[in-house]
Protein backbone atom coordinates (compact mmCIF):
# COMPACT_ATOMS: atom_id res chain seq x y z
CA UNK A 1 0.00 0.00 0.00
CA UNK A 2 2.81 2.27 0.94
CA UNK A 3 4.71 1.94 -2.67
CA UNK A 4 1.20 3.67 -3.94
CA UNK A 5 1.62 6.64 -2.06
CA UNK A 6 5.19 6.90 -2.20
CA UNK A 7 5.21 6.52 -6.05
CA UNK A 8 8.71 5.14 -7.71
CA UNK A 9 12.02 5.58 -6.33
CA UNK A 10 13.66 9.08 -7.70
CA UNK A 11 10.64 10.18 -8.46
CA UNK A 12 8.84 13.37 -7.03
CA UNK A 13 5.21 14.47 -7.00
CA UNK A 14 4.20 17.53 -8.85
CA UNK A 15 3.65 19.54 -5.74
CA UNK A 16 6.76 18.65 -4.36
CA UNK A 17 8.53 19.75 -7.62
CA UNK A 18 6.39 22.87 -8.00
CA UNK A 19 7.55 24.22 -4.05
CA UNK A 20 10.88 23.15 -4.80
CA UNK A 21 11.22 25.36 -7.60
CA UNK A 22 9.29 28.63 -6.42
CA UNK A 23 11.74 28.09 -2.75
CA UNK A 24 15.00 27.76 -6.07
CA UNK A 25 13.75 31.06 -7.47
CA UNK A 26 12.96 32.73 -4.11
CA UNK A 27 16.13 31.76 -2.83
CA UNK A 28 18.13 33.16 -5.71
CA UNK A 29 15.99 36.58 -5.61
CA UNK A 30 17.10 36.45 -2.10
CA UNK A 31 20.99 35.91 -3.34
CA UNK A 32 20.61 38.61 -6.09
CA UNK A 33 18.96 41.01 -3.39
CA UNK A 34 21.76 40.58 -0.88
CA UNK A 35 24.49 41.00 -3.75
CA UNK A 36 22.98 44.02 -5.45
CA UNK A 37 23.34 46.12 -2.09
CA UNK A 38 26.31 44.56 -1.82
CA UNK A 39 27.54 46.03 -4.74
CA UNK A 40 26.17 49.22 -4.33
CA UNK A 41 28.03 49.72 -0.87
CA UNK A 42 30.76 48.85 -2.93
CA UNK A 43 30.02 51.26 -5.58
CA UNK A 44 29.35 53.74 -2.79
CA UNK A 45 32.77 53.58 -1.44
CA UNK A 46 34.27 53.65 -4.13
CA UNK A 47 33.23 56.65 -5.25
CA UNK A 48 34.25 58.52 -2.57
CA UNK A 49 37.94 57.31 -3.31
CA UNK A 50 40.49 58.92 -5.87
CA UNK A 51 41.17 59.27 -8.78
CA UNK A 52 38.02 60.56 -9.57
CA UNK A 53 37.60 59.23 -13.21
CA UNK A 54 35.63 62.19 -14.45
CA UNK A 55 36.38 61.73 -18.11
CA UNK A 56 34.88 58.19 -17.36
CA UNK A 57 32.06 59.58 -15.71
CA UNK A 58 30.92 62.22 -18.67
CA UNK A 59 31.31 59.18 -20.84
CA UNK A 60 28.78 57.36 -19.49
CA UNK A 61 26.55 60.69 -18.69
CA UNK A 62 26.91 60.98 -22.62
CA UNK A 63 25.64 57.54 -23.05
CA UNK A 64 23.08 56.92 -20.75
CA UNK A 65 21.99 60.68 -20.84
CA UNK A 66 22.58 62.10 -24.30
CA UNK A 67 22.17 59.42 -25.84
CA UNK A 68 18.66 58.45 -24.61
CA UNK A 69 17.31 62.07 -25.26
CA UNK A 70 15.26 61.12 -28.73
CA UNK A 71 13.89 57.78 -27.24
CA UNK A 72 12.60 59.49 -23.80
CA UNK A 73 11.53 62.67 -25.75
CA UNK A 74 9.47 60.36 -27.95
CA UNK A 75 8.35 58.26 -25.42
CA UNK A 76 7.34 61.06 -23.54
CA UNK A 77 5.44 63.01 -25.72
CA UNK A 78 2.97 60.17 -27.19
CA UNK A 79 2.51 58.90 -23.08
CA UNK A 80 1.13 62.79 -22.84
CA UNK A 81 -0.88 62.59 -25.96
CA UNK A 82 -2.45 59.14 -25.24
CA UNK A 83 -2.93 60.27 -22.02
CA UNK A 84 -5.07 63.42 -22.89
CA UNK A 85 -6.89 61.66 -25.79
CA UNK A 86 -8.28 59.00 -23.48
CA UNK A 87 -8.61 61.26 -20.28
CA UNK A 88 -10.61 64.31 -22.12
CA UNK A 89 -12.75 60.91 -23.21
CA UNK A 90 -13.59 60.48 -19.35
CA UNK A 91 -14.24 63.77 -18.28
CA UNK A 92 -16.24 65.41 -21.36
CA UNK A 93 -18.76 63.01 -19.83
CA UNK A 94 -19.38 65.55 -17.26
CA UNK A 95 -17.84 68.83 -18.73
CA UNK A 96 -14.46 68.43 -16.91
CA UNK A 97 -12.55 68.86 -19.81
CA UNK A 98 -10.73 71.73 -18.02
CA UNK A 99 -9.13 69.62 -15.66
CA UNK A 100 -7.15 67.46 -18.43
CA UNK A 101 -4.24 69.60 -18.38
CA UNK A 102 -3.53 69.22 -14.47
CA UNK A 103 -4.74 65.24 -14.73
CA UNK A 104 -1.68 64.87 -17.36
CA UNK A 105 0.83 66.37 -15.48
CA UNK A 106 0.24 65.06 -12.80
CA UNK A 107 0.25 61.65 -13.60
CA UNK A 108 3.64 62.09 -16.06
CA UNK A 109 5.20 64.37 -13.01
CA UNK A 110 4.59 61.80 -10.43
CA UNK A 111 4.44 58.89 -11.62
CA UNK A 112 4.85 58.19 -15.53
CA UNK A 113 7.67 59.79 -16.53
CA UNK A 114 10.47 58.69 -13.62
CA UNK A 115 9.00 54.96 -14.21
CA UNK A 116 9.03 55.34 -18.00
CA UNK A 117 12.50 57.26 -18.31
CA UNK A 118 13.56 53.84 -16.19
CA UNK A 119 12.52 51.29 -18.51
CA UNK A 120 13.95 53.50 -21.02
CA UNK A 121 17.34 53.60 -19.24
CA UNK A 122 17.06 49.89 -18.39
CA UNK A 123 16.52 49.06 -22.10
CA UNK A 124 19.06 51.28 -23.53
CA UNK A 125 21.49 51.55 -21.37
CA UNK A 126 21.23 48.92 -18.83
CA UNK A 127 20.79 46.25 -21.44
CA UNK A 128 24.49 47.65 -23.23
CA UNK A 129 26.22 47.94 -19.70
CA UNK A 130 25.12 44.41 -18.88
CA UNK A 131 26.14 42.91 -22.18
CA UNK A 132 29.63 44.89 -22.11
CA UNK A 133 30.34 43.80 -18.28
CA UNK A 134 29.39 40.57 -19.36
CA UNK A 135 32.04 40.30 -22.08
CA UNK A 136 34.58 41.94 -20.59
CA UNK A 137 34.02 39.34 -17.10
CA UNK A 138 33.80 36.42 -19.79
CA UNK A 139 37.39 37.11 -21.21
CA UNK A 140 38.97 38.14 -18.15
CA UNK A 141 39.64 41.86 -18.85
CA UNK A 142 37.78 42.50 -15.36
CA UNK A 143 40.32 40.24 -14.10
CA UNK A 144 43.29 42.04 -15.79
CA UNK A 145 42.13 45.27 -14.49
CA UNK A 146 42.32 43.77 -11.02
CA UNK A 147 45.96 42.37 -11.85
CA UNK A 148 46.54 45.86 -12.83
CA UNK A 149 45.97 46.74 -9.74
CA UNK A 150 42.91 49.12 -10.98
CA UNK A 151 39.64 48.67 -8.90
CA UNK A 152 37.09 47.54 -11.42
CA UNK A 153 34.37 48.64 -9.29
CA UNK A 154 35.83 52.30 -9.62
CA UNK A 155 37.04 51.78 -12.69
CA UNK A 156 33.97 50.34 -14.56
CA UNK A 157 30.95 49.99 -12.21
CA UNK A 158 30.93 53.99 -10.41
CA UNK A 159 30.31 55.73 -13.53
CA UNK A 160 27.99 53.68 -14.56
CA UNK A 161 25.83 53.79 -11.33
CA UNK A 162 26.26 57.80 -11.12
CA UNK A 163 25.36 58.28 -14.69
CA UNK A 164 22.12 56.12 -13.91
CA UNK A 165 21.32 58.48 -10.65
CA UNK A 166 22.62 61.78 -12.07
CA UNK A 167 20.57 61.22 -15.94
CA UNK A 168 17.43 59.80 -14.54
CA UNK A 169 16.22 62.80 -13.27
CA UNK A 170 17.60 65.33 -16.02
CA UNK A 171 15.86 62.23 -18.56
CA UNK A 172 12.43 62.36 -16.10
CA UNK A 173 12.21 66.37 -16.66
CA UNK A 174 12.47 65.73 -20.83
CA UNK A 175 10.02 63.52 -20.44
CA UNK A 176 7.64 65.92 -18.08
CA UNK A 177 8.36 68.48 -21.16
CA UNK A 178 7.48 66.21 -23.71
CA UNK A 179 4.19 64.77 -21.62
CA UNK A 180 2.92 68.02 -21.07
CA UNK A 181 3.76 69.30 -24.50
CA UNK A 182 1.77 66.32 -25.88
CA UNK A 183 -1.36 66.59 -23.43
CA UNK A 184 -1.32 70.53 -24.33
CA UNK A 185 -0.70 69.46 -28.35
CA UNK A 186 -3.88 67.24 -27.99
CA UNK A 187 -5.46 68.95 -25.31
CA UNK A 188 -5.80 72.85 -26.91
CA UNK A 189 -4.79 72.14 -30.98
CA UNK A 190 -6.77 68.93 -31.73
CA UNK A 191 -9.91 69.12 -28.90
CA UNK A 192 -9.93 72.91 -28.88
CA UNK A 193 -9.21 73.38 -25.17
CA UNK A 194 -8.78 77.38 -24.56
CA UNK A 195 -4.56 77.99 -24.10
CA UNK A 196 -5.46 79.98 -20.75
CA UNK A 197 -7.89 77.19 -19.35
CA UNK A 198 -5.14 74.41 -19.75
CA UNK A 199 -2.10 76.66 -18.59
CA UNK A 200 -3.68 77.78 -15.05
CA UNK A 201 -5.59 74.76 -14.33
CA UNK A 202 -2.39 72.99 -14.63
CA UNK A 203 -0.72 75.70 -12.78
CA UNK A 204 -3.43 75.94 -9.91
CA UNK A 205 -3.14 71.93 -9.25
CA UNK A 206 0.42 71.05 -9.89
CA UNK A 207 3.14 72.21 -7.70
CA UNK A 208 6.95 71.66 -7.14
CA UNK A 209 6.19 69.27 -4.81
CA UNK A 210 5.16 66.83 -7.61
CA UNK A 211 7.73 67.75 -10.19
CA UNK A 212 10.55 66.93 -7.28
CA UNK A 213 8.68 63.45 -6.21
CA UNK A 214 9.28 62.62 -9.84
CA UNK A 215 12.72 63.52 -9.66
CA UNK A 216 13.30 61.95 -6.76
CA UNK A 217 11.45 58.63 -7.73
CA UNK A 218 13.91 58.78 -11.42
CA UNK A 219 17.20 59.30 -9.14
CA UNK A 220 16.22 56.13 -7.28
CA UNK A 221 15.28 54.15 -10.10
CA UNK A 222 18.29 55.13 -12.48
CA UNK A 223 20.74 54.44 -9.90
CA UNK A 224 18.78 51.03 -9.16
CA UNK A 225 18.52 50.03 -12.90
CA UNK A 226 22.05 50.79 -13.83
CA UNK A 227 23.23 49.03 -10.40
CA UNK A 228 21.15 45.32 -11.25
CA UNK A 229 22.77 45.84 -14.64
CA UNK A 230 26.39 46.47 -13.45
CA UNK A 231 25.49 43.54 -10.93
CA UNK A 232 24.00 40.88 -14.02
CA UNK A 233 27.38 41.91 -15.76
CA UNK A 234 29.79 41.90 -13.53
CA UNK A 235 28.89 38.63 -12.24
CA UNK A 236 28.49 36.63 -15.54
CA UNK A 237 30.04 33.69 -16.25
CA UNK A 238 29.32 31.06 -18.83
CA UNK A 239 30.40 32.49 -22.59
CA UNK A 240 28.01 33.63 -24.54
CA UNK A 241 25.64 32.19 -23.33
CA UNK A 242 26.10 33.24 -19.89
CA UNK A 243 25.76 36.83 -20.65
CA UNK A 244 22.69 36.51 -22.76
CA UNK A 245 20.94 35.05 -19.47
CA UNK A 246 22.45 37.66 -17.15
CA UNK A 247 21.50 40.64 -19.63
CA UNK A 248 17.70 38.76 -19.74
CA UNK A 249 17.72 38.55 -15.95
CA UNK A 250 19.23 42.14 -15.77
CA UNK A 251 16.17 43.68 -17.88
CA UNK A 252 13.24 41.47 -16.01
CA UNK A 253 14.74 42.25 -12.43
CA UNK A 254 15.07 45.91 -13.00
CA UNK A 255 11.63 46.51 -14.65
CA UNK A 256 10.37 44.68 -11.68
CA UNK A 257 12.30 46.61 -9.10
CA UNK A 258 10.92 49.75 -10.38
CA UNK A 259 7.33 49.11 -10.00
CA UNK A 260 7.99 47.43 -6.41
CA UNK A 261 10.05 50.55 -5.46
CA UNK A 262 7.60 52.98 -7.22
CA UNK A 263 5.24 51.46 -4.67
CA UNK A 264 7.38 51.92 -1.28
CA UNK A 265 8.33 55.67 -2.95
CA UNK A 266 4.34 56.16 -3.05
CA UNK A 267 4.11 55.74 0.24
CA UNK A 268 6.85 57.75 1.51
CA UNK A 269 5.45 60.68 -0.30
CA UNK A 270 1.92 60.14 0.19
CA UNK A 271 1.56 57.50 3.26
CA UNK B 1 66.39 26.40 -4.76
CA UNK B 2 69.47 28.21 -6.45
CA UNK B 3 70.57 30.95 -3.01
CA UNK B 4 68.76 33.90 -4.44
CA UNK B 5 66.08 35.23 -2.34
CA UNK B 6 62.85 33.78 -2.55
CA UNK B 7 60.13 36.08 -4.58
CA UNK B 8 56.99 34.08 -4.03
CA UNK B 9 56.52 31.52 -1.59
CA UNK B 10 53.04 29.58 -1.64
CA UNK B 11 52.43 27.07 1.84
CA UNK B 12 49.66 24.75 2.48
CA UNK B 13 47.14 26.45 0.43
CA UNK B 14 43.81 24.56 0.41
CA UNK B 15 41.38 26.02 -2.13
CA UNK B 16 37.66 24.91 -2.31
CA UNK B 17 34.20 25.65 -4.50
CA UNK B 18 31.41 23.70 -3.24
CA UNK B 19 32.32 20.14 -2.54
CA UNK B 20 35.32 20.05 -4.86
CA UNK B 21 38.05 20.21 -3.47
CA UNK B 22 40.92 22.06 -6.29
CA UNK B 23 43.70 23.01 -3.83
CA UNK B 24 44.66 20.17 -1.55
CA UNK B 25 48.01 21.71 0.17
CA UNK B 26 50.12 23.76 -2.07
CA UNK B 27 53.53 24.21 -1.67
CA UNK B 28 55.95 26.00 -4.05
CA UNK B 29 58.66 28.72 -3.78
CA UNK B 30 59.98 31.10 -7.16
CA UNK B 31 63.45 32.90 -6.76
CA UNK B 32 64.22 35.69 -8.25
CA UNK B 33 64.63 36.17 -11.38
CA UNK B 34 64.01 32.53 -12.28
CA UNK B 35 61.22 31.08 -14.40
CA UNK B 36 58.92 28.50 -12.81
CA UNK B 37 56.67 26.84 -14.64
CA UNK B 38 53.53 24.78 -13.10
CA UNK B 39 52.43 21.74 -15.14
CA UNK B 40 49.51 19.95 -15.41
CA UNK B 41 46.40 18.59 -17.17
CA UNK B 42 43.52 20.43 -17.56
CA UNK B 43 41.48 21.38 -14.75
CA UNK B 44 44.27 20.40 -11.82
CA UNK B 45 44.26 23.90 -10.48
CA UNK B 46 46.81 25.69 -12.25
CA UNK B 47 44.69 28.65 -12.53
CA UNK B 48 43.21 28.58 -9.36
CA UNK B 49 46.96 28.74 -8.06
CA UNK B 50 48.00 31.56 -9.98
CA UNK B 51 45.35 33.37 -9.39
CA UNK B 52 45.74 33.09 -5.60
CA UNK B 53 49.51 33.85 -6.13
CA UNK B 54 48.11 37.47 -7.47
CA UNK B 55 45.58 38.12 -5.16
CA UNK B 56 42.29 37.25 -7.24
CA UNK B 57 41.12 34.80 -5.21
CA UNK B 58 41.62 34.16 -1.43
CA UNK B 59 42.41 30.54 -0.14
CA UNK B 60 40.80 27.93 2.31
CA UNK B 61 43.79 27.93 4.46
CA UNK B 62 47.57 28.85 3.55
CA UNK B 63 49.64 31.29 2.74
CA UNK B 64 50.95 33.37 -0.05
CA UNK B 65 54.12 35.15 0.48
CA UNK B 66 55.11 38.40 -2.14
CA UNK B 67 59.01 39.07 -1.26
CA UNK B 68 58.23 37.62 2.17
CA UNK B 69 55.05 39.62 3.14
CA UNK B 70 51.57 37.57 3.21
CA UNK B 71 48.87 38.97 0.78
CA UNK B 72 46.09 36.71 1.71
CA UNK B 73 44.99 39.11 4.72
CA UNK B 74 45.11 41.86 3.00
CA UNK B 75 42.38 44.02 2.00
CA UNK B 76 41.83 46.12 -1.48
CA UNK B 77 43.95 48.95 -1.14
CA UNK B 78 46.93 47.12 0.11
CA UNK B 79 46.51 44.20 -2.03
CA UNK B 80 46.63 47.15 -4.97
CA UNK B 81 50.11 47.60 -3.90
CA UNK B 82 51.35 44.17 -4.43
CA UNK B 83 50.02 43.67 -7.37
CA UNK B 84 51.82 46.65 -8.67
CA UNK B 85 54.76 44.46 -8.62
CA UNK B 86 53.12 41.89 -11.31
CA UNK B 87 52.35 41.44 -14.84
CA UNK B 88 49.84 39.29 -15.76
CA UNK B 89 49.60 37.59 -19.48
CA UNK B 90 45.87 36.11 -19.74
CA UNK B 91 45.16 32.79 -21.64
CA UNK B 92 43.33 34.54 -23.94
CA UNK B 93 44.92 37.74 -23.80
CA UNK B 94 42.46 39.71 -22.00
CA UNK B 95 42.92 43.18 -24.21
CA UNK B 96 40.75 45.56 -23.77
CA UNK B 97 38.63 45.53 -27.09
CA UNK B 98 36.78 48.76 -26.81
CA UNK B 99 40.95 50.12 -27.18
CA UNK B 100 43.55 49.97 -29.39
CA UNK B 101 46.91 48.70 -28.79
CA UNK B 102 48.60 52.02 -28.14
CA UNK B 103 45.68 52.69 -25.45
CA UNK B 104 46.02 48.92 -24.04
CA UNK B 105 50.01 49.20 -23.70
CA UNK B 106 49.49 52.30 -22.53
CA UNK B 107 47.00 51.52 -19.74
CA UNK B 108 49.14 50.55 -17.04
CA UNK B 109 51.55 53.57 -17.14
CA UNK B 110 48.51 55.85 -17.30
CA UNK B 111 47.02 54.49 -14.15
CA UNK B 112 50.13 54.50 -12.16
CA UNK B 113 52.46 56.77 -13.05
CA UNK B 114 52.88 60.71 -14.14
CA UNK B 115 54.62 60.33 -17.63
CA UNK B 116 53.79 62.68 -19.88
CA UNK B 117 52.19 61.39 -23.54
CA UNK B 118 55.82 61.41 -25.02
CA UNK B 119 57.51 59.16 -22.35
CA UNK B 120 54.52 57.09 -22.72
CA UNK B 121 54.31 56.46 -26.44
CA UNK B 122 58.36 56.06 -26.19
CA UNK B 123 57.77 53.33 -23.71
CA UNK B 124 55.05 52.16 -25.51
CA UNK B 125 57.24 51.79 -28.63
CA UNK B 126 60.20 49.97 -26.71
CA UNK B 127 57.69 47.31 -25.38
CA UNK B 128 56.22 46.98 -28.50
CA UNK B 129 59.46 46.62 -30.08
CA UNK B 130 60.77 44.02 -27.58
CA UNK B 131 58.21 41.68 -28.54
CA UNK B 132 58.42 42.29 -31.94
CA UNK B 133 55.83 44.02 -33.31
CA UNK B 134 56.02 47.58 -35.23
CA UNK B 135 53.63 49.80 -36.64
CA UNK B 136 50.19 48.44 -34.74
CA UNK B 137 49.73 50.73 -32.37
CA UNK B 138 46.10 51.77 -33.88
CA UNK B 139 45.18 48.49 -34.69
CA UNK B 140 42.18 46.92 -32.15
CA UNK B 141 42.28 43.78 -30.58
CA UNK B 142 39.82 42.19 -33.26
CA UNK B 143 42.22 43.12 -36.06
CA UNK B 144 44.68 41.41 -34.79
CA UNK B 145 45.90 37.76 -34.88
CA UNK B 146 46.05 34.98 -31.62
CA UNK B 147 49.76 35.09 -31.51
CA UNK B 148 50.21 38.81 -32.12
CA UNK B 149 47.16 39.80 -29.23
CA UNK B 150 49.37 37.39 -26.83
CA UNK B 151 52.48 39.72 -27.61
CA UNK B 152 50.78 42.39 -27.20
CA UNK B 153 49.20 41.42 -24.29
CA UNK B 154 52.69 40.50 -22.85
CA UNK B 155 53.84 43.61 -23.78
CA UNK B 156 51.40 45.16 -21.82
CA UNK B 157 52.44 43.42 -18.74
CA UNK B 158 55.54 44.32 -18.79
CA UNK B 159 55.16 47.59 -19.57
CA UNK B 160 55.76 49.07 -16.33
CA UNK B 161 58.84 46.92 -15.53
CA UNK B 162 57.24 44.27 -12.92
CA UNK B 163 59.13 42.46 -11.07
CA UNK B 164 56.82 39.37 -11.68
CA UNK B 165 54.94 38.10 -14.64
CA UNK B 166 52.96 35.75 -14.16
CA UNK B 167 51.67 33.92 -18.06
CA UNK B 168 48.25 31.60 -17.85
CA UNK B 169 48.69 29.14 -20.65
CA UNK B 170 50.63 31.74 -23.24
CA UNK B 171 50.64 28.72 -25.83
CA UNK B 172 47.42 27.52 -25.95
CA UNK B 173 45.86 27.42 -29.01
CA UNK B 174 48.37 29.03 -31.13
CA UNK B 175 50.48 27.04 -34.34
CA UNK B 176 53.63 25.55 -33.72
CA UNK B 177 55.58 28.43 -35.09
CA UNK B 178 54.25 30.79 -33.03
CA UNK B 179 54.26 28.74 -29.97
CA UNK B 180 58.09 29.29 -30.05
CA UNK B 181 57.66 32.88 -30.81
CA UNK B 182 56.20 33.02 -27.21
CA UNK B 183 58.81 31.24 -25.85
CA UNK B 184 61.19 33.29 -27.12
CA UNK B 185 59.12 36.40 -25.85
CA UNK B 186 59.15 34.72 -22.08
CA UNK B 187 63.17 34.11 -22.43
CA UNK B 188 63.69 37.57 -23.97
CA UNK B 189 61.30 39.04 -20.90
CA UNK B 190 63.62 37.01 -18.22
CA UNK B 191 67.00 38.02 -19.92
CA UNK B 192 66.20 41.72 -20.97
CA UNK B 193 64.28 42.84 -18.09
CA UNK B 194 65.48 39.91 -15.54
CA UNK B 195 61.80 39.27 -14.09
CA UNK B 196 61.05 36.71 -12.27
CA UNK B 197 58.52 34.86 -13.69
CA UNK B 198 55.53 31.90 -13.32
CA UNK B 199 54.34 30.22 -16.95
CA UNK B 200 51.01 28.36 -16.22
CA UNK B 201 50.93 25.44 -18.69
CA UNK B 202 50.53 22.27 -20.61
CA UNK B 203 52.27 22.51 -22.93
CA UNK B 204 55.75 19.84 -22.34
CA UNK B 205 58.08 21.47 -24.71
CA UNK B 206 57.16 25.05 -23.82
CA UNK B 207 57.82 24.19 -20.65
CA UNK B 208 61.10 22.57 -21.05
CA UNK B 209 62.52 25.70 -23.14
CA UNK B 210 61.52 27.92 -20.54
CA UNK B 211 61.96 26.81 -17.66
CA UNK B 212 64.14 27.32 -14.61
CA UNK B 213 62.15 25.11 -12.74
CA UNK B 214 58.98 23.05 -13.37
CA UNK B 215 56.80 22.28 -10.59
CA UNK B 216 53.73 19.29 -11.45
CA UNK B 217 50.33 19.95 -10.07
CA UNK B 218 48.49 16.92 -9.69
CA UNK B 219 45.68 16.21 -7.09
CA UNK B 220 46.11 19.73 -5.85
CA UNK B 221 49.05 19.72 -4.58
CA UNK B 222 53.10 20.18 -6.21
CA UNK B 223 54.17 16.30 -6.41
CA UNK B 224 57.46 17.56 -8.30
CA UNK B 225 59.83 20.79 -8.21
CA UNK B 226 62.89 20.34 -9.94
CA UNK B 227 65.03 21.66 -12.77
CA UNK B 228 63.79 20.27 -16.15
CA UNK B 229 66.92 17.55 -16.66
CA UNK B 230 65.78 16.19 -12.53
CA UNK B 231 62.29 16.63 -13.68
CA UNK B 232 62.23 13.61 -16.76
CA UNK B 233 64.48 11.34 -13.85
CA UNK B 234 60.96 11.41 -11.82
CA UNK B 235 60.08 8.27 -10.44
CA UNK B 236 55.56 9.96 -9.55
CA UNK B 237 53.44 7.68 -11.71
CA UNK B 238 51.53 11.27 -12.89
CA UNK B 239 54.67 13.01 -13.09
CA UNK B 240 56.25 10.21 -15.63
CA UNK B 241 52.96 9.46 -17.35
CA UNK B 242 52.83 12.84 -18.64
CA UNK B 243 56.12 13.72 -19.99
CA UNK B 244 56.21 10.35 -22.22
CA UNK B 245 53.50 11.59 -24.11
CA UNK B 246 55.79 14.02 -25.49
CA UNK B 247 59.24 12.12 -24.83
CA UNK B 248 57.94 8.49 -25.35
CA UNK B 249 57.38 5.64 -22.86
CA UNK B 250 61.39 5.49 -22.83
Amino acid sequence: MTSEVQGPPGRRSPAAAAVEWVGERVLEAGRAFVGVLALGGSVGRWAIRPPFRVESLFAQFDFVGVGSVVIVALTGLFTGMVFATQSWSAFERFGAESLVGPTVAITITRELAPVLSALMITMRAGSATCTELGTMRVTEQVDALETMAVSPVQYLLVPRVLAGMFMGPLLAMLFDTAGVFGGFTIAVLVKGLSVGTFVLRTQDIVGPDDVVEGLVKAAVFGLVVMLIACYRGYYASGGAKGVGQATTRAMVSSAVAVFILDYFLGLFFHG
Amino acid sequence: MTGRRSMIEVRGLVRSFGEHQVLTGVDLEVAEGTTSVILGGSGSGKTVLIKHVIGLLKPDRGEVLIEGEDIVPLGDRELERVRRKFGMVFQGSALFDSMSVYENVAFPLREHTRLTEAEIRQRVAEKLALVDLHGIEEKYPADLSGGMRKRVGLARAIVRDPKIVLYDEPTTGLDPITTDYVDDMILTAKKKLGVTSVVISHDVASAFKVADRIAFLSDGKIVEHAPPAELRRSTHPVVQRFLSTWFGKN
